[in-house]
């Protein structure tokens, strides 16, 4: 493995392929934040695929792979995918959905259909043309990585200089537009912005895929950042480490094409973070159970204390049963009270009774300042 | 048409007509991008399925596929259930993960088996006149009508059990757990429904192109009508009629079925979203522009009915001023001529007899 890592990055082609994919990474993790942050990522899902009638019908009418008539083509159909959707959801009751679902299938099948035309062509050109499905880095050369570069600093550098805008339309685009900005053409620009990562990620990751590059970096980078700053920067990390790693899997592998590869890697490190971060699935579980059982310990204490006021005597003992019955089902009293035994607050007299200690009273008092001792 | 050709229809037919009923449903919550996952997850399932049955149309396969489609949908909703991740990316990241696995899977342990990266998107419904049912030397059919038959009965079945449940937890989640259904329950029996449809449905059009067998002929049928029943049963029609026409387009221009499909729905979808009788683009824009001159015709005679009784006179000398350009003025005038609602005698405008009563009315409000 080291072997082969170490051929590749001293291989020129190699080299070429990974600099294209860590481009690409770059700009779908950027890109990708604001398609995350504005509720957007299953549009990138329907623009991605809507590509590919595009992609085909470029090719077909200039009879050649060029990159740049499949990247406009490619732009073309994902924008007229969305302005369909934007058309058929405000002039009828056809939900956004909805409307996503129809445009991503009808261009799909028409990219589709047309694929399978232009396969029948007799010249051998178009073979390679199903390579943009599933994605193929290694058919990636100089130029192509050229093409990919400077598309990818033209939609870097928009996000530079439109990036307070960019940030209101995120947050608060009704505040956005009191200021004067045009919110309209900002979501434009965005969508824009979007296109274009998809497009430059068409030929490595392929048209099913490429949506996932933008989405799960961002998805990642929000779990443990708050700041738009770091998210977009965090976001484009993730995405350069997976898409190179994917990348030089997918060579290094037989049959493994580029894009799941990609994918793959991508969605591993989300999934992580979706998990593990400080707001994550599993790190929230654990704060709550412990917050919980913080609260019933206060709640056996404050009990305690309660039933021993009866006896006008704060160090009265009780049994674990009566104390038991008080409380909400489900509830292990005996826990929460071996918690307070070790913490000092309670002791045990006998075989089942209870009372507090002085610190235990302390404690108690301390916690609801505002109730007087009998 | 040829036997061939006819048993494809067949298929074709029975695949539109099960993808349709779950699917009206799935408009009507809004999930339409649940089928996008599940379509893309069963994969997966099915491959992983194979590796162990080793028999591609074995109804266990078919069983544990669909369950990957429920684990899918339950995985998003964990995921959903992290404080940071939204509706949309979380289904935007759990699909293409189980898809990739999926994909590399088949491209790098299954590639001289009968399924590939290609029929996965494609569809293979071409095939299915081959693979025939043969018992006791008698020929059936195509085995894939039998498999696909058997899902669209079960269905069927499902809805006609469940339609009440549907229906009210479809359209009010809240009032359905009051009375005591489970709309949790009904949400993941859906679930296993669609999943189940989009496992019998890949073998003939593919993992991606079944959304638009789900999710398009409901939306056509949903601007055709407000009857959940006769929704249902539009869908149906609808989604058989683009099934049989994509057909005999692909068969035309020689190209892949599924694909034809999908884009035949899409045709029909923007038929009916522009010319609708009520709901359609060209409807509304009738009904709009209706609206805009019956406003305009009342406001003008309100305000020469104004004049006539000496109120606000000073402001109009010609009531025609109020529009926004002499060509709309005209048009107006010209429309209430031709109703005789007003005269014009001199240059100026009167009202008619007829024309005042209307206005009158307006004013009025009886």
């Amino acid at each position: 493995m080291l072997e082969f890592a170490v051929e590749l990055f001293s291989d020129y082609t190699a080299r070429t392929i990974l600099l294209g994919a860590a481009s690409l990474g770059v700009v779908s993790g950027v890109v990708g934040s604001y398609a995350v942050l504005r509720k957007q990522s299953l549009v990138g899902d329907v623009m991605s695929h809507a590509a590919l009638p595009g992609i085909v019908l470029a090719f077909l009418i200039m009879g050649v792979k060029e990159q740049l008539p499949i990247f406009i083509g490619a732009a073309l159909s994902a924008v007229l995918a969305v302005f369909l959707i934007n058309l058929v959801t405000s002039n009828s009751r056809i939900k956004t959905d909805s409307a996503m679902g129809m445009a991503l299938s009808v261009f799909f099948g028409l990219g589709l259909v047309l694929l399978t035309y232009a396969q029948k062509m007799p010249d051998a050109n178009q073979a390679g043309l199903d390579k943009f499905l599933f994605g193929q880095a290694e058919a990636l050369v100089e130029k192509d990585v050229l093409v990919i570069g400077l598309t990818g600093v033209f939609a870097l550098l928009v996000v530079g200089v439109f990036w307070k805008e960019f940030k209101l339309l995120c947050f608060d685009p009704d505040f956005g537009g009191t200021m004067g900005f045009s919110m309209k053409s900002l979501d434009l620009l965005v969508t824009a912005v979007i296109v274009s990562a998809i497009v430059i990620g068409l030929q490595t990751v392929g048209v099913v895929l490429m949506s996932s590059l933008l989405i799960a970096p961002a998805v990642a980078a929000r779990q443990w950042t708050g700041s738009m700053g770091s998210m977009v920067i965090l976001a484009a990390s993730v995405a350069v480490v997976s898409a190179v790693t994917g990348v030089a899997l997918s060579s290094g592998l037989e049959n493994v094409p580029t894009g799941p590869a990609v994918i793959v890697c991508v969605s591993i490190i989300a999934f992580f973070s979706v998990l593990f971060s400080p707001n994550g699935f599993f790190t929230l579980k654990f704060k709550d159970a412990r917050s919980r059982r913080e609260i019933r310990k206060d709640y056996v204490l404050k009990a305690l204390h309660d039933l021993a006021l009866e006896h006008n005597d704060p160090g009265y003992a009780h049994s674990e049963r009566l104390l038991a019955l008080g409380s909400e089902k489900g509830f292990n009293v005996r826990e929460s009270l071996s918690q307070l035994q070790a913490a000092g607050y309670v002791e045990r007299v006998g075989e089942e009774n209870w009372r507090l200690t002085p610190s235990g009273i302390l404690e108690i008092r301390e916690l609801s300042p505002l109730e007087k001792s009998g | 048409m040829s036997p061939h050709q006819f048993d494809i229809q067949l298929v074709a037919i029975i695949v539109a007509a099960s993808c349709a009923i779950p699917g009206a449903f799935l408009v009507l919550r809004r999930m339409s991008m649940m089928t996008d996952a599940i379509s893309h997850s069963i994969l997966l399932g099915i491959i992983l399925a194979f590796f162990l049955v080793g028999d591609l149309s074995s109804p266990i396969l078919i069983i544990g596929a669909a369950a990957s489609g429920v684990l899918a949908v339950s995985l998003i909703e964990a995921v959903n259930r992290a404080r940071l991740v939204k509706k949309d990316a979380s289904i935007g990241i759990v699909f293409p993960f189980l898809f990739s696995v999926a994909v590399i899977l088949l491209s790098r342990y299954a590639r001289n088996v009968h399924i590939d990266t290609h029929s996965v998107l494609l569809g293979e419904i071409a095939f299915a006149p081959f693979d025939r049912l043969i018992l006791s030397g008698m020929d059936l059919g195509p085995k894939s009508a039998y498999v696909m038959g058997s899902i669209l009965l079960l269905n069927l079945l499902f809805i006609s059990f469940f339609y009440k449940e549907l229906k009210v937890s479809t359209f009010d989640e809240n009032f359905a757990s009051s009375i005591g259904f489970r709309p949790r329950l009904i949400h993941y029996l859906l679930m296993a429904v669609v999943s189940l449809t989009c496992v019998g449905a890949f073998d003939a059009v593919g993992s991606i192109l079944v959304i638009a067998l789900i999710v398009i002929p409901p939306c056509c049928a949903y601007l055709l009508t407000d009857s959940l029943f006769r929704m249902i049963l539009l869908s149906v029609v609808f989604g058989i009629s683009a099934a049989v026409s994509g057909f005999w387009v692909a068969n035309w221009l020689d190209v892949n079925i599924a694909g034809s499909m999908a884009f035949v729905c899409g045709m029909l979808f923007l038929v009916v979203f522009l010319l609708a009788p009520q709901r359609g683009l060209f409807g509304i824009m009738r009904e709009k522009r209706k609206q805009r001159i019956d406003f305009a015709e009342a406001s003008l005679l309100v305000s020469l009915y104004n004049q006539e009784i000496g109120e606000s006179v000073k402001n109009h000398p010609d009531s025609r001023g109020m529009f926004r350009s002499a060509d709309f003025a005209s048009k107006v005038v010209e429309f209430l001529k031709q109703k005789g609602e007003i005269a014009v005698a001199g240059g100026g405008l009167f009202l008619t007899e007829k024309g005042r009563e209307r206005a009158r009315i307006t004013v009025e409000g009886r």
